[in-house]
């Protein structure tokens, strides 16, 4: 909290000199502009919600029902899903109900959407915030090791078997981490359960598979920018002041090296927030990925609209929460944005 | 992507390894189908389900089809539709890419506008929001991962050529009428082909392992068609019963989309070639010597013999600092001078034990208020230095750590070296702010670099130095980045300062009139040694050709402006090519054989040392700054 009071203290300070007024507070300006994005992102996603039925070549409702569904089937569907109105009726329709908290009715099952995703959502949260956890845990310490290591080209091996592994390992996907791991602690050693959500246990394998090569490539990326950060001009004074190295490290190289960590560890973030949809189908969680996997098969578009809807939020809010960081982390960058 | 530089990929390692998996996939692409295709299909009511055996390597699938075979004939669908995905991606995002410059102003913007919200979802979002509206099945997951795939490739065309956009030769063809389509085609798009090229591969294996996904959800090939991630997802459900039926389709789709993307980084290196040369010091050539410490009270540096070496290109060493001794009394002002690349910031670093981590130094001798430097921890040169020792660096732009409060960057000194609080060391801070006059000093103590003028930020640089009691200042180049009215300030300032504290000054500057203000004695630096040591006030008899040259190349108010600047003919030697004697020998007009030997500093007046086989006797013709130009 600290280093985020610091520019307002600094806005404050100006303000008592009487020159600026808070409209050219960078920190207004920059969160007004950043809310105005998120708005329009917001309603690029919506819009690409409500579009992905329309979308779909001839009749979704036929499509979903199957040629062999009753006409009066069909047309009662159509009706109650609103499709013979005017598109711009739907759309104004849809945007309205999603208001409200409305996101439609389940074609399949007829509960609510809300309902579902309800049940469905803290199983995915909690797999998603576990690994994000693991990945925030293990990359940065082990990049400042790699970076304190090999820093100057010192220990060409270590450097070598590092990247060369972390590649490999970050380059193999999610759902194939996922049954290589299975393959090992659930079926040779049989340690740990390999399918559903039931206690703590049950977390390790997906938490695992998700986070593995996410972890590996932030360390990567944590221990390029920590040496690059190792040959600035500031790391110099900050040995010429005869510092401990760990407050060097900490104090100089760390800080400054966040910016693309955090840039990076974003979008490894939204990343794998999607990247549940497979992990999920791998040990069957009953989460949402599982959901919008059987609803994509089942034609359930109203559920599928809402799914992607919570999952395109999701990865918004992550942005936007990773731009305020950034913001904190860097004043630079926000008064250079405003 | 010209031919050579394929070839040269393809010798890399990475690129090697990378060149041959894809040519395996591609042969058994061709092959497979055509050779184990039918067996592939055929179904074995007497083993359904079976693990490995002599019979069926990898055992067989639930309708008794053998594994291996269908794993590999399932190489010419997986790469088949994984390059169809990427053609797709790659051709919308070139037309997406390229609009921006073909369209107006306005519409560009939009479709910008479009393309950068699309990326802000993951791949994976959009390719099921798409295998939606194209339905379930090859077709429809070809479609999806294509368009899915397709705005970050717009992104990336349209970051190359916007940078492409703004050379020159762009705006000529601009100027000289020629279309925008054609402005497109035959100037901005050939001049990014080898970024594309290199994502493109990339991309080819993001787009294997998208499909492998989407196919294992179900959402992708649909039997009885198959292919490598359709395989993996009948493996998994019988994976107990038989892992390899899991496993081995799994492999192949990490196999290949490694070949893709560990050929793209082989053909990236090879086009934007980045490579750091560094090597250990194990084998530093110069062995550390420690000399006794002749019982000098009055110096607060000592150094004989300083040599800086680094590892160079092949097996050699260059050593930009040669054999440099010096010594600094106590409250002297010691100016060193000399051309950009004569080695006298590294000597600077040398002295205070800041030099690169693969720099290797060696000395005689070199001691701080009697103690020896060299051959002692990190730890010891802190506890030696940290309150005694202050170093002023060129550039106060880039010396301050930018996500740090200033007060904290000075506090951070007391409180390390002499366990101080917070607040009393902050409150050290302010008033050492105060006192190299930044107004308002309690305000902008918690204010962060970026908000201090280059003069100011240069000045809290000497006010960090005054957090402890320094016996000595290191000041290297310290006004050169700053504008000519702001360095005056800087220099009055250092002055004070050593007036106040009595700290001795060692100043590097390339910058003579500077130098002989401020300082007492003038140390001459050329090609990594001393060439020359003499008293301020006797410039006039400089004795070696070069720090007379050096003098007289000064202009001042006096300096007759109808006549050419003088100048010193030729170029200081690089460092890794210095000739064998005296380093100044070719571009001096009085060197002859006796040259080829290098001469050592020896005695040629009061106070004034030269290495020089050919020391000057008379006057220096044209007058320096130093001595008609007013003293600050």
């Amino acid at each position: 909290m600290t280093t985020a009071s610091a520019p307002l203290t600094t806005a404050r300070g100006e303000a008592a000199l009487g020159r600026v007024s808070w409209v050219r507070n960078p920190w207004v300006v920059f969160l007004a502009r950043r809310l105005g994005r998120l708005l329009v992102s917001v309603a690029f996603l919506v819009t690409l919600a409500f579009l992905m039925i329309h979308l779909i070549p001839g009749d979704p409702v036929r499509a979903a029902l199957g040629i062999s569904a009753p006409p009066e089937l069909v047309a009662a569907r159509q009706e109650s899903l609103g499709l013979n109105d005017p598109i711009v009726v739907q759309y104004v329709n849809y945007v309205k109900a999603l208001f409200s908290g409305d996101l439609g009715v389940s074609m399949t099952s007829g509960v609510a959407v809300s309902e579902t995703i309800g049940q469905r959502l803290p199983a995915s949260a909690g797999l998603a915030a576990g690994a994000f956890t693991v990945v925030m845990i293990v990359s940065i310490p082990l990049g400042l090791c790699m970076a304190v290591l090999t820093r100057g080209g010192r220990r060409r091996g270590t450097e070598l078997g590092f990247t060369s592994t972390s590649a490999v390992v970050a380059a193999i996907p999610e759902f194939l981490l996922a049954v290589g791991l299975v393959f090992v602690f659930g079926v040779t050693l049989g340690w740990l359960p390999v399918a559903g959500r039931d206690g703590l246990s049950s977390y390790i394998l997906p938490v695992l598979a998700l986070s593995l090569g996410p972890a590996l490539l932030m360390a990567r990326i944590v221990r390029v920018e920590a040496l690059s950060v190792l040959e600035q001009d500031f790391v110099r004074t900050a040995r010429a002041k005869r510092l401990p190295h760990w407050r060097v490290y900490l104090r100089h190289v760390f800080p400054n090296a966040l910016t693309s960590t955090l840039t990076i560890g974003g979008l490894l973030l939204s990343a794998m927030i999607v990247g549940t949809v497979l992990v999920e189908n791998v040990f069957a969680w009953p989460g949402m990925g599982m959901t919008i996997v059987q609803s994509i098969l089942s034609k359930d578009y109203p559920l599928v609209q809402g799914i992607v809807l919570v999952y395109g939020v999701a990865v918004l809010l992550v942005n936007l929460l990773v731009d305020l960081m950034l913001a904190v982390v860097d004043p630079r960058s926000t008064i250079r944005e405003a | 992507m010209r031919l050579e530089h394929w070839r040269s990929a393809m010798r890399s390692p990475v690129g090697a390894v990378a060149a041959t998996l894809l040519a395996a996939f591609a042969v058994l692409a061709v092959i497979a189908p055509m050779i184990w295709g039918d067996a592939a299909e055929e179904t074995e009511p007497a083993a359904l389900s079976q693990g490995s055996s002599s019979e069926h390597l990898l055992g067989t699938d639930a309708l008794g089809r053998d594994i291996a075979l269908r794993v590999l004939v399932a190489t010419r669908f997986s790469l088949g539709l994984a390059l169809m995905a990427t053609s797709i991606s790659v051709v919308i995002g070139i037309i997406l890419g390229v609009l921006p410059a073909v369209l107006g102003r306005r519409t560009g913007r939009l479709v910008v506008a479009v393309v950068n919200l699309a990326v802000a979802f993951p791949a994976l979002l959009l390719a099921l929001v798409f295998a939606v509206v194209f339905g379930i099945g090859s077709h429809g997951a070809v479609l999806a991962i294509g368009a899915a795939g397709a705005p970050s490739f717009a992104r990336l065309v349209q970051t190359n050529v916007a940078s492409v956009a703004g050379r020159d030769y762009v705006s000529a063809a601009r100027v000289a009428g020629v279309s925008r389509l054609r402005l497109v085609v035959r100037h901005l798009l050939p001049n990014i082909g080898e970024p594309l090229v290199v994502n493109a591969t990339v991309m080819a294996g993001t787009a294997l392992l998208a499909f492998a996904g989407l196919s294992f959800l179900g959402l992708g090939v649909q039997p009885p068609s198959y292919d490598w991630g359709r395989l993996l997802g009948e493996g998994l459900d019988r994976i107990y019963l038989n892992p390899a039926a899991a496993l081995a389709p799994g492999v192949a789709v990490v196999l290949a989309g490694l070949a893709f993307t560990l050929m793209g980084e082989a053909i990236a290196q090879v086009v934007g070639i980045r490579t750091g040369m560094f090597r250990t010091l194990d084998a530093a050539p110069v062995p550390v010597a420690r000399a006794e410490s002749a019982g000098d009270d009055d110096a607060v540096l000592v150094a004989e013999d300083l040599r800086v070496a680094f590892p160079a290109a092949g097996d050699g060493w260059t050593r930009p600092v040669d054999g440099v001794s010096l010594t600094v009394r106590r409250g002297e002002t010691v100016g060193i001078v000399g051309e950009s690349g004569s080695g006298k910031s590294l000597t600077a670093l040398a002295l205070a034990r800041l030099t690169p981590e693969n720099a290797a130094v060696s000395a005689t001798r070199l001691e701080f208020a009697g103690e020896p430097l060299l051959g002692r921890s990190d730890a010891e040169v802190g506890r030696l230095l940290g309150t005694s020792l202050a170093m002023v660096f060129q550039d106060p732009m880039t010396s301050f750590n930018p996500s740090m409060r200033v007060g904290a960057q000075l506090a951070e000194v007391t409180r390390t070296h002499e366990g101080h609080s917070r607040e009393e060391a902050l409150e050290r801070a302010v008033d050492r702010l105060r006192k190299v006059h930044i107004p308002v000093p309690e305000r902008r103590a918690r204010q962060y670099p970026h908000e201090f003028s280059g003069g100011m930020r240069q000045r809290a640089m000497i006010g960090m130095g005054l957090m402890s009691t320094p016996s000595l200042i290191i000041a290297d180049e310290p006004t050169t980045a700053l504008d000519v009215t702001v360095q005056r300030q800087v220099l009055r300032l250092l002055r004070d300062v050593q007036r106040d504290s009595g700290a001795a000054v060692v100043l590097i500057s390339h910058d003579i009139a500077v130098v002989s203000q401020m300082c007492q004695r003038i140390v001459v630096m050329y090609a990594g040694r001393i060439v020359e040591e003499l008293p301020v006030d006797q410039l006039a008899s400089a004795a070696h050709p070069y720090t007379r040259t050096l003098f007289g190349s000064v202009p001042d108010m006096t300096t007759d402006r109808e006549r050419p600047l003088a100048t010193i003919p030729g170029r200081p030697p690089d460092p890794g090519a210095r000739p064998g004697g005296c380093a100044f020998a070719p571009r001096c007009t009085f060197a002859d054989e006796r040259c080829a030997e290098a001469p050592e500093l020896a005695v040629v007046g009061a106070r004034q040392r030269a290495a020089c086989w050919h020391p000057r006797q008379e006057p220096v013709p044209v007058t320096a700054a130093a001595e008609t130009g007013d003293r600050i």
